[in-house]
């Protein structure tokens, strides 16, 4: 069974070649690292699961982008639904100006799930899979604003998984955070994949070694490589993943 | 070049001169068992501590790659090979002043009867060939200087097997030169052993160049 799939998708902002004719398939319950230095479209890549790029005016593509077996980019279904299904966190935290406890029960409220033991049920398990609960629990009532960074980012994620996604995207998610903050979002991530599928773009290749299953690796629109990630660090296919990684790129 | 070509190229650098000095350690030790020459096998014993100097060096320098580099790909493999290699090869240094300590303590040179009876000569020969051609391939990054070396072993092999027949024979015939004998029979083995960490070195460079586990493949057969 596949989680989501990527077929022979091209994207273009005006005339730039963004993404030239990628595949993917995406397993469930794995952690996938997207790779590659700035600019070559793995970023692009992330935000087709979610429409994301849709925002962008000169935005194009064509190609499919299956989640859960429907096509996101079908004319039929409703960009809401589709961000139900697939949740997000961002590089840098972002949470409403609200308290913890409406941050989290936000997309329920916006998805109409008003009845307060659910909402309060919801809260709880976000929480609780975030490994927040235990440090929030007191105040929830609190301004999400006076969490530290790396509680705000695993308020972030609490908040992306309190509407049940199948899929959720992570740009970058450790890098604005210190190295302890980073190996709590780590050890969050590899008891989320019990649960959920991963996509996760990083620049950190040892935090791409430590968290994934699998490693894509995407140089100028193109994706060179998609491997275990153990034998992509090991023993890559190909020499432009090999430079890459290695430091010996340019 | 970035730091840790840098580094990596060190490594190499150090590893290779070690090499170096083991074969000549190797060859200085033949040479003073053979023709019966003290000051030689003194001069291994002396330089046996820059081998261990070495090995120390490159112990600690593949750590720190490991610890700062954070090597991928074919900088891991060829740190990780590096760390067994350095093992092996100081093993190797190690006989070769074994064999000296043999040839410092000698009254002369071991009888010509001897060592055609125990094919000392050949295998030292085929030791040191195998030595060179492995210290060729590192050097080189050529693995086709690792195919010889398997075929090879089997020279060091056969009169090692042998060895405990042929010494016993020759301690009946001429018990007065028992404990010379005895001491061929020492470098019977360690020559033997010699060419077990060569093909060791062997195994990690394959490691090196193309990621295959050659060791105990039988065993992993098994396993996959």
């Amino acid at each position: 069974m596949t989680h989501a799939e990527v077929k022979n998708v091209n994207v273009w902002y005006d005339t730039i070649h963004a993404l030239k004719d990628v595949s993917l398939k995406f397993e469930p319950n794995t952690v996938t690292a997207l790779i590659g230095p700035s600019g070559c479209g793995k970023s692009t890549f992330l935000r087709l699961f979610n429409r994301m790029n849709d925002l962008i005016p000169s935005f194009r593509m064509d190609g499919t982008v299956m989640v859960n077996n429907q096509d996101v980019y079908s004319k039929e279904i409703r960009i809401d639904e589709i961000r139900k299904n697939v949740g997000m966190v961002f590089q840098k935290p972002n949470p409403f100006p609200k308290s913890i406890f409406e941050n989290v029960a936000y997309g329920l409220r916006v998805n109409g799930i008003n009845n307060k033991a659910v909402v309060e049920e919801t809260v709880e398990r976000s929480l609780r899979q975030s490994a927040l609960w235990d440090e929030v629990k007191d105040v929830l009532k609190k301004s999400a604003l006076e969490l530290s960074g790396g509680q705000q980012q695993r308020l972030c994620i609490a908040r992306a998984l309190a509407v049940e996604p199948k899929l959720i995207l992570m740009d970058e998610p450790a890098s604005s955070l210190d190295p302890i903050s980073t190996a709590r979002i780590e050890e969050l991530i590899f008891e989320l994949k019990k649960t959920y599928t991963i996509i996760l773009v990083t620049h950190n290749l040892q935090q791409a070694g430590r968290i994934s299953d699998l490693t894509a690796f995407f140089y100028l629109g193109e994706l060179i490589e998609y491997n275990l990630t153990k034998k992509l660090f090991l023993n890559p296919d190909n020499v432009q993943t090999q430079n890459y990684i290695t430091g010996r790129f340019g | 070049m970035t730091v840790i070509e840098n580094n990596i190229k060190q490594l190499k650098n150090d590893l290779l001169q070690m090499w170096s000095l083991v074969i000549y350690q190797m060859e200085k030790a033949r040479f003073a068992l053979i023709n019966g020459d003290p000051n030689v096998a003194r001069e291994v014993r002396v330089n046996e501590k820059r081998v261990d100097a070495f090995e120390l060096k490159i112990d600690m320098d593949s750590e720190n790659v490991l610890l700062l580099n954070n090597p991928v790909a074919i900088d891991l493999r060829f740190v990780l090979s590096v760390l067994k290699i350095n093992y092996n090869i100081e093993r190797i240094g190690d006989y070769a002043n074994a064999i000296a300590k043999v040839a410092e303590h000698a009254s002369g040179p071991m009888p010509e009867s001897i060592l055609q009876s125990t094919h000392l000569p050949e295998m030292f020969f085929t030791a040191q060939t195998m030595l060179q051609e492995s210290y060729n391939a590192f050097e080189k990054s050529d693995r086709n200087h690792l195919n010889i070396l398997f075929g090879m072993d089997e020279k060091l092999d056969k009169p090692n097997r042998n060895a405990n027949k042929t010494i016993s024979n020759l301690i009946s015939e001429n018990p007065e030169n028992t404990m010379m004998l005895l001491d061929a029979l020492s470098i019977i083995r360690k020559l033997e052993r010699t060419g077990d960490h060569i093909l060791n070195v062997a195994e990690e460079l394959i490691f090196y160049f193309d990621a295959n586990v050659v060791k105990h493949s039988k065993l992993q057969d098994d396993i996959s």
